[in-house]
């Protein structure tokens, strides 16, 4: 049987199967695959290392469930780091169905780095508006956002207290998936306040940050599971990320075999139709 | 004047925004500070309403039992118990252990990641049967694509570990995104950009109009 005849006979569920089987043995068996951060990684590491102890940070977490195994292996290494070099961390979250998932990853980090709430980091929860809320938290953070997640108010927390807006933030680190997001914030908020800006990103929208990239208004880069993969492997852990990576690769490995062998397939079929 | 009241509003203020960007000045500031607050209260409002429209077209569609209606029940009784269940709970809504966060952890959470998860089957699928090279633009697409899909992972690495460090497949995926796509993709972005300006004036000078109930 030839193999255009043969790919046009298999049945699809094979190729579900394969991919799942590609996906699952590698979660279960590492195969503990070396890891070189690119540059964009890199830079994204050094940017949080040069932060003095007792800087502000402002994260916005502007993602949900869908993207959590790309974003979420990130945001905890980036908090960990944070925490770590004792930084004070205020969270925002942009995206509607990511504040509770946010805000479970911020606890759980917080509680593992012993940081305490109000004091350490305070998480402000969600708000509807995008743009406008970016270019708010310019004027006032307080302001825009008056209460906390968990519905206190947030002129009464420590950690606000010297937090007024952009101007009291040493960076700006935006974790991701799509709109409003990293762009967003680069485009509204980097050039205008003139604050740091470092970016996480999925994989499928690295490529449209690489032009701010380029030009240094984003400071650094993590696209994707294999960005943050990269930067466990910065900050010597082995997370989610390093975990999923295998799984990636063979993932990849068999996606790119199907369409060598799709084409190969074409060809044949093409060859014996003109000979 | 059903028309000149909205177009000259959009003309005031889209200029006045404008105006707030280059002068620091109080006088403009304060005014423009209070117009972007005031954004934010439409686009709560704008929630309001798409969830109420949300309902009124899914009732009609299982009233009048069109194609699908008992996924739209499904969707009204979602939101109508998410909805429900928010308002019974009050502010603490968000607070462990509540059922509005049994709902996200347990049912949101759960099959949004499952949608997401899904695709992989679909793209292996796709791959061999969508991804053909007919022409030299969609080999070039092609070449480009396996590069960067093996690149971005560590088994590329690993699979060309022997060459030299310039032809290793992490380096050409990394000149593939730092030259050529980064070129196309600010190409892209000054276009848009020129759009965006372009059609942000046509509004400011009442050029054009679609915004208003859909007049061209």
């Amino acid at each position: 049987m030839s193999l255009a005849a043969f790919f046009e006979r298999l049945d699809r569920r094979w190729i579900y199967v394969i991919m799942a089987l590609m996906v699952l043995v590698p979660l279960l068996w590492p195969l503990n695959l070396p890891l070189e951060p690119s540059p964009p990684v890199r830079a994204y590491h050094d940017v949080i290392a040069a932060l003095s102890p007792g800087s502000t940070v402002l994260m916005s977490c502007d993602f949900d469930p869908a993207s959590r195994p790309e974003l979420e292996p990130m945001t905890r290494t980036t908090l960990r780091q944070l925490f770590r070099q004792h930084c004070k961390v205020v969270v925002v979250v942009l995206y509607p169905g990511g504040a509770r998932l946010v805000d479970e990853i911020v606890q759980e980090v917080a509680r593992e780095n012993r940081q305490v709430e109000g004091v350490d980091y305070v998480n402000l929860g969600y708000k509807a508006g995008n743009e406008a809320v970016m270019v708010l938290m310019g004027q006032s953070i307080a302001g825009t956002f008056p209460r906390d997640y968990n519905g206190r108010d947030v002129t009464g927390l420590p950690i606000m207290q010297s937090v007024r807006n952009y101007s009291s933030c040493a960076l700006l680190v935006s974790l991701s998936v799509g709109y409003p997001g990293t762009k967003e914030y680069v485009q509204q908020v980097q050039g205008r306040f003139h604050i740091p800006v470092i970016g996480g990103v999925t994989a499928v929208s690295a490529p449209t940050l690489y032009p701010y990239l380029q030009t240094g208004q984003l400071s650094g880069m993590l696209g994707g599971m294999a960005g943050a993969a990269e930067y466990e492997d910065l900050r010597f852990e082995r997370g989610m990320a390093s975990r999923g990576m295998d799984a990636q690769s063979l993932a990849h490995l068999f996606i790119v075999l199907c369409i060598v062998l799709g084409n190969l397939a074409q060809w044949e079929r093409k060859w014996k139709e003109t000979a | 004047m059903k028309r000149e009241i909205p177009l000259f509003l959009t003309a005031a203020v889209g200029l006045f925004m404008i105006l707030s960007f280059f002068v620091p000045h109080q006088a403009v500031s304060v005014p423009a500070d209070f117009l972007q607050q005031s954004a934010i209260i439409i686009v709560a409002f704008g929630i309001v309403l798409g969830g109420a429209n949300l309902l009124r077209v899914n009732l009609e569609a299982v009233v009048r039992r069109q194609p699908g209606w008992t996924y739209k029940l499904v969707l009204i009784a979602g939101l109508v118990v998410t909805v429900t269940l928010g308002l019974i709970e009050g502010r603490d809504f968000q607070a462990a252990g509540t059922r509005s966060t049994w709902i996200y952890d347990q049912v949101y959470s759960s099959m949004s990641s499952a949608m997401f998860a899904l695709l992989a089957f679909f793209i292996a699928s796709a791959a061999f049967r969508a991804f053909r090279i007919r022409t030299t633009e969609a080999a070039l697409l092609a070449v480009a694509a396996l590069i960067v899909m093996m690149g971005r992972v560590p088994l590329g690495g690993v699979l060309t570990a022997g060459l030299p460090r310039e032809l290793r497949v992490e380096t050409l995926a990394q000149w593939i995104l730092d030259v050529p796509q980064n070129a196309a993709n600010r190409a892209i972005l000054i276009g848009a950009a020129l759009g965006v300006m372009a059609t942000g004036l046509r509004v400011i000078l009442g050029i054009e109009r679609s915004y208003l109930s859909g007049e061209d």
